[in-house]
């Protein structure tokens, strides 16, 4: 396990170090100026140079690369080109956005999907398999901004229950903090509750006719018994790397509903931050999420190793 | 650990987990409409929430060009020694009355007195020279540095008294000083105003969350008439539709820039809200490159402005909302001359200019746009009309960063569509380096002379020339004046309908039934 573990995190470090190089040279090649962007239409040319200057701009490639890395290690990535205020404050303020609200949309879908996938596959073809998959298929077929819209519209304006967006910030209340989140975690939960669903029903319905399953019923277990201890946690490998896989999605990939209900995320950061031109903001915080990706990738394959001693095997 | 987890598997029974599922969802359900009664009720009468579009990338109005600055903190937070009022007229500010020397070089300002900082510290002439060297400096990030290029020298006479000598005669100058980017700063705090602006306006920062809100406090101490609103919060929501959303809940008390026209129908019959149509100065054209083949001959040029047909373009560009213009200026202002009519609506003579030009087998260009939506359906709606007459013009979307660095800085296309939204800016046809390639030796005179001109009547008749000559020459088709489309709480007044320049001025903004 250690060894595998080990093996694992030398990857994980390979994997940084080659994201953080590809990560600074796009950032180079990318057409547009944040100066000409920030100063707009009346600029003089000495007065962007005069900016050009003050921003660092003019400084060689390899200092400016070194300079990046080495914030990693300090904490210090910089002051933003727009805000003016140093990118890990930024980065942080909507970090404690997106992660509070990947982690609810991500609870809500496992408290979902879990239980309604193994409830399918438990009592397939019977009229709650049927249910359970008619509702997913609904789901994943709904686009996730269009259901959040219908939220909105429900119980924003016609009931007046929640506001229709924002966010007020922590320290106006940890209720009302997260009263607003409530819309956009059910937005974002809805395809992924579905997808979890009829993932966790195929990976069960597919062990469920195993030979170590019958061996199971065969040495007395009851068919329940049967399905908890041998089945579920066999079918959970797959699940596992799917919700891995969620929450790196959850994390970045949230700007629509972000946009819906205009929250302040990392998702609307990066976007904002490319249109501006803000490129110290978007080279950070992309390896950021390629860091986080990667790290959870780490974690969902020690957890699978854990689940499935065949997995750590395999790799030696 | 492989146990642990078998463990928690074993134990977690599936009908356990749905039941854990339903408590999860039932408890933030009543913990939402708890809490959402509990703030539903509270409406204080003495704050407002103004939504806009876009988020200011900092506060400070002498180191940017982005609007969303001056949006939020002109008038309320800085203060110049002029400042426009809601008709576009000069108004003294800091400055309560000047002399002007005959030849219109020396203008002496006299300050306010008893004025402070918001951090305390008092005000003076000292501040003004500041204001103004810094701006002037050859190290300056001022955006509109033009507009303090002609100064000469600063000088303070006494604290209350401040001379600034011209090199030339700006006529426009106490028009120029009222703009957010000549707003007065105090040395001491000047270099942290992106992100802590100290003015000496009636509001006061208070708050920012990044990506979210801004929020402003009233000023206790302020020099003049003091705010009648105790705090006002400008929330960012960029899609048209959660704006809508947001002020059909009452997230928002007004959007003054309302981004989604097709639905203010809606608002419009609903007896809650106030949909105001104003006017701004942002003149929409469809820039040429003067200086590109083959519209560096006026003929190309004029057969464009005539194949254009303006009022289907406000029309399916802007839902009707919008002025049509003839020139680069605003309906708005005292100045105007109507010259919608020197290039009326003709798709043939457009053709006999074309084949005269020896294009009457048409030719081929292209049309860059930036990403707002008044350049992007605008853009397909003229794409089609030009086709009309034999010009292929191929649409090509930028972003804007791109934008201003290949059509603005290196000047590498045929066409665009922009508004240009700074007031009163008809002499950027005087500049040589500016990116429509325009040189004209004619129009150079007049703002020359407009520049040494006070005189208020032969002012309006330079202005009258200047924007002939540009119609005349058909240096860009001119579209529409863009137009401030706002929805507010019914119950809200002081607010401006027009925007003279851009702001959302708070301090004479009150509620009542």
């Amino acid at each position: 396990m250690w060894l595998f573990a080990a093996r694992r995190f030398v990857s994980l470090l390979a994997t940084l170090v080659a994201a953080s190089v590809v990560i600074f040279l796009v950032m180079e090649v990318l057409p547009g100026d944040p100066a000409a962007y920030m100063l707009g239409l009346n600029a003089a040319p000495d007065t962007l140079a005069a900016l050009r200057h003050q921003l660092g701009l003019d400084q060689p490639l390899l200092v400016r690369y070194f300079a990046w890395v080495a914030g990693f290690f300090t904490g210090d990535l910089g002051i933003s080109y727009t805000y003016r205020v140093p990118v890990a404050q930024l980065v942080a303020a909507r970090l404690w956005v997106s992660l509070p609200l990947a982690l609810m949309a991500l609870a809500l879908a496992i408290a979902i999907g879990l239980p309604a996938g193994i409830v399918a596959a438990a009592r397939r073809n019977r009229a709650s398999d049927i249910a359970v998959m008619g509702l997913t298929q609904f789901g994943i077929a709904v686009p996730n901004f269009w259901f959040a819209m219908l939220l909105v519209l429900a119980f924003a304006i016609g009931l007046h229950w929640f506001s229709a967006g924002g966010f007020p910030g922590w320290h106006a209340g940890f209720l009302v903090a997260l009263k607003a989140l409530v819309l956009p975690a059910i937005a974002l939960a809805l395809p992924q509750a579905s997808i979890l669903a009829r993932l966790m029903r195929a990976a069960l319905v597919e062990t469920l006719g195993e030979d170590f399953m019958r061996t199971a019923r065969a040495k007395g277990l009851s068919a329940g018994q049967a399905v908890r201890r041998h089945a579920v946690r066999n079918a959970l490998v797959p699940v596992l790397t799917v919700i891995g896989l969620q929450f790196s999605f959850l994390l970045a990939g949230a700007i629509i509903i972000e946009n819906v209900f205009f929250l302040p995320g990392l998702g609307r950061l990066i976007f904002q931050a490319i249109t501006q031109r803000d490129l110290i903001v978007v080279k950070s915080v992309v390896l950021l999420l390629v860091a986080a990706v990667i790290i959870v990738t780490f974690a969902v394959d020690l957890a699978s190793a854990a689940v499935d001693p065949r997995l750590r095997r395999r790799v030696r | 650990m492989r146990v642990a987890a078998g463990e928690m598997w074993r134990r977690m029974r599936p009908r356990g987990l749905v039941a854990v599922a339903a408590a999860v969802v039932a408890g933030l359900a009543t913990a939402a409409v708890v809490t959402g009664l509990a703030t539903a009720a509270v409406a204080a009468p003495d704050s407002v929430t103004i939504g806009m579009q876009l988020e200011p990338p900092n506060l400070d109005p002498t180191a940017g060009a982005a609007a969303a600055i001056d949006e939020v903190v002109y008038a309320n937070v800085f203060e110049g020694l002029t400042r426009i009022g809601p008709d576009g007229s000069v108004l003294p500010d800091l400055a309560r009355s000047w002399d002007i020397s005959a030849d219109g070089l020396v203008y002496t300002f006299h300050l306010a007195t008893g004025v402070r900082f918001h951090d305390g510290t008092p005000f003076g002439a000292a501040d003004v020279k500041f204001s103004l060297d810094r701006a002037r400096a050859p190290d300056s990030a001022n955006a509109q540095k033009q507009l303090f290029t002609p100064i000469a020298s600063v000088d303070v006479i006494d604290p209350a008294t401040v001379r600034v000598t011209l090199s030339r005669a700006v006529g426009n100058f106490l028009f120029d000083m009222a703009w957010g980017d000549a707003v007065i700063v105090a040395p001491q705090s000047a270099a942290h105003d992106a992100t802590d602006p100290i003015g000496t306006g009636p509001f006061k920062f208070a708050d920012w969350v990044r990506g979210d809100h801004i929020d402003l406090v009233r000023n206790p101490d302020y020099w003049g008439t003091p705010a009648k609103l105790a705090r006002a919060t400008f929330k960012f929501i960029a899609d048209p539709t959660a704006a809508f959303a947001a002020v059909m809940a009452g997230d928002v008390d007004a959007f003054p820039n309302f981004p989604a026209p097709e639905t203010l129908s809606q608002f419009a019959a609903d007896p809650r809200f106030r949909v105001v149509v104003g006017s701004t100065e942002g003149e929409t054209i469809m820039a040429i490159n003067n200086g590109r083949k083959p519209f560096d001959d006026i003929r190309v040029r004029r057969a464009l402005s005539y194949a254009v047909d303006r009022q289907a373009v406000i029309k399916g560009a802007e839902f009707g909302y919008g002025t049509p213009i003839g020139s680069h200026f605003s309906p708005a202002d005292p100045g105007y001359v109507d010259l919608t009519g020197v290039y009326p609506h003709d798709p043939a003579k457009a053709k006999a200019l074309l084949a005269a030009a020896g294009y009457g087998d048409g030719l081929h260009t292209t049309l860059k746009l930036p990403p707002p939506s008044y350049a992007r359906r605008s853009g397909e709606i003229i794409a089609d009309q030009l086709k009309a007459v034999g010009v292929d013009a191929e649409i090509i979307n930028v972003e804007w960063a791109q934008w201003l660095s290949d059509v603005f800085a290196n000047r590498d296309y045929d066409l665009t569509i922009v508004s240009h939204t700074e007031p009163a800016d008809i002499g950027i046809y005087a500049r040589n380096d500016y990116y429509f390639n325009y040189h004209s030796d004619a129009f150079r005179k007049i703002m020359a002379a407009l520049d040494a001109t006070t005189d208020a009547a032969r002012r309006l008749a330079l202005l009258a020339a200047a924007q002939r000559r540009i119609a005349d020459d058909a240096v860009n088709v001119f579209l529409f004046e863009l137009p401030k489309l706002g929805v507010w709480n019914a119950k809200l007044h002081g607010l401006w309908a027009n925007e003279p320049i851009q702001a959302n001025d708070l301090t004479g903004v009150y509620w009542q039934d």
